[in-house]
């Protein structure tokens, strides 16, 4: 009989193997998006991607680490996806450079590289652009334009001006420019009826795109790449205030439904809470983490001034998430509670 | 009179050795806030040079005269004495200036850098060495506040020195980046001065341990001779 030493591990669970899985389930958001908003995405996903091996390969080589080792485990590509995905597809080219860089140097590298930093680098990369450039931030593509991939990737590349023509508010800003007039001339069912902007149960082409995410996320949950505690979570504390709000008064707010199928929040949900370096690692603390990025979400969302609030949720929390992780050690296997 | 030697220890602590704001890390608040360009940092810092070295000479002189239990309310009045008198300064002769800097012109009392001085230094010091130390503390910030604001003017709007105009009227700002410069307006929010002085820091002691390492090359063989 052979005897071999624990742990049994009964996966391959590598870096690479995982980073390689978790950019597979963006693919159906990402199939998505092409279909909604054009193949200038593709464009942007590349940018990023060079953007992103560049600054890691230089980052590595300053600080004395093996180079291919670190560069092919895949960290850096799903940050410059999950970058190019969260910014406007029309954005200038520097704009995508500018926050894959800070991501990749600032937040991911000067705080130690790979597993060492605390906090999300793709949502670092959209904190800083939209609170430095939130009017290029804000310009996303009116659903269902027409213009070519060539004339898209000139706009990328500055080589055509940009028209304001080519952009349309997102279902996100529309509600929130109406809660704004606030005069009692809206409601949100005449507005939401309305299929320019949205279309059957959330934005209209947006639906889709976040679908494709959820998707991705779901394979992700069945290959155990990720457990369920966070997105879940996330989803609960988003739904449970939209759905206050809207019973309490359905005038003024959107259904929860909506607002799970409307910006980052599906893409937040399983790419972004799920993180397991700035995140919670506890299962309590990832249903805490989780539950209280969706409230934060929602509250900045519809109530603050950004087009969106996943980013900046998830960002406070990853402050949180070493407390929130020291507080919520589960007791020691053979202990009744903690120690 | 004062020794070279310790005019160049008291000049090399001030200026580098224990820069205020690279090595002290005091003063944080008018760091952040005034540092927006290079023009409002490097005035505050005067202004501070001169409280500094003012109530380095103060204090040192009536350091036998203050009893050691009150010295600390006794120190922040004489302080806020010589502050008041620059506030009053700025105002009358750079008053457009004044405005920009605002509230951070009479907080230069409670600036930790001028009472950790006062403290750590003037008290325990002859006048002359303690004037000395309030102005090469204050160089130390004026240079170092001038980098930072230099460089959060130069990210943030491509350009460097404005608002030179305010202090003499003929010179203009000088628009380094093209006109089309978008700006990044996080260097000029509060998170682009911690960015910016944690890289200053970061670069302070990357020369030092470069330093080091050539100390010891040199000393090494002798070592190995001896």
């Amino acid at each position: 009989m052979e005897f071999t030493t624990p742990p049994y591990l009964l996966k391959n669970a590598s870096v690479q193997r995982v980073m390689l899985q978790v950019l597979a389930a963006l693919l159906p958001g990402v199939g998505a998006y092409v279909w909604i908003f054009g193949p200038v995405i593709v464009v942007q996903l590349a940018l990023a991607t060079a953007t992103a091996l560049a600054a890691e390969a230089a980052m590595l080589k300053l600080r004395d680490k093996p180079i291919s080792l670190f560069l092919t485990d895949g960290s850096a590509v799903v940050t410059a996806w999950l970058i190019a995905l969260t910014f406007p597809p029309l954005s200038p080219w520097w704009l995508i450079v500018t926050g894959t860089l800070f991501a990749i140097v600032v937040a991911k590298h000067l705080y130690g590289g790979l597993g060492q930093n605390p906090f999300n680098p793709a949502m670092i990369a959209f904190a800083v652009c939209i609170v430095s450039f939130p009017a290029l931030m804000s310009q996303w593509p009116a659903v269902g334009m027409k213009v070519d991939l060539g004339d898209q990737v000139r706009v990328v590349f500055g080589l055509l001006p940009r028209l304001d023509a080519i952009s349309g508010a997102t279902p996100l800003d529309t509600l929130k420019t109406a809660l704004k007039l606030e005069d009692g001339q809206f409601s949100v069912a005449a507005l939401l009826a309305n299929q320019e902007v949205f279309g059957f149960f959330a934005g209209r082409g947006w639906e889709w795109v976040t679908g494709g995410y959820l998707l991705g996320g779901l394979w992700l949950w069945q290959r155990g790449i990720i457990s369920w505690h966070a997105p879940i979570a996330f989803a609960g504390g988003l739904s449970l205030l939209a759905g206050a709000l809207w019973l309490a008064n359905p005038a003024q707010f959107a259904n929860p439904l909506f607002h799970l199928f409307s910006g980052g929040a599906m893409l937040g949900a399983w790419f972004i809470v799920t993180d397991p370096v700035s995140g919670c690692t506890t299962p309590k603390g990832k249903l805490i983490f989780g539950f209280s990025a969706g409230v934060l979400a929602y509250i900045i969302r519809v109530f603050g001034g950004y087009p969106d609030g996943v980013a900046f949720a998830v960002l406070l929390l990853n402050i949180c998430a070493p407390l929130i992780d020291h507080y919520t050690q589960p007791a020691i296997f053979g202990m009744k509670d903690k120690a | 009179m004062i020794e070279r030697d310790e005019f160049r220890s008291i000049a090399e602590n001030g200026v580098w050795k224990q820069n205020t704001s690279l090595i002290q890390i005091l003063g944080l608040c008018p760091l952040l806030a005034v540092t927006t360009n290079m023009v409002n940092g490097v005035m505050l810092s005067l202004a501070t040079i001169l409280v500094m070295a003012l109530s380095g000479v103060a204090v040192a002189s009536l350091r036998n005269f203050i009893p050691h239990e009150i010295r600390i309310p006794v120190f922040i009045l004489i302080v806020a004495a010589l502050v008041t008198v620059v506030d009053l300064l700025f105002n009358a002769k750079l008053h457009e200036l004044y405005v920009i800097l605002g509230i951070f012109i009479p907080l230069i009392v409670t600036n930790c850098i001028v009472l950790a001085r006062v403290e750590a230094y003037a008290a325990k010091n002859p006048p002359l060495q303690a004037t000395l130390d309030g102005i090469f503390m204050g160089v130390g910030m004026l240079w170092t506040l001038a980098l930072l604001g230099g460089l959060r003017e130069l990210i943030g709007a491509g350009t460097l020195f404005s608002g030179i105009d305010l202090v003499f009227p003929d010179l203009k700002p000088l628009q380094l980046l093209p006109a089309d410069y978008p700006g990044l307006l996080l260097a000029i929010l509060p998170p682009g001065a911690f960015i910016l002085l944690g890289c200053l820091i970061a670069w302070k002691n990357w020369v030092e341990a470069r330093a080091a390492a050539r100390q010891q090359r040199r000393a090494a063989p002798v070592a190995a001779g001896g």
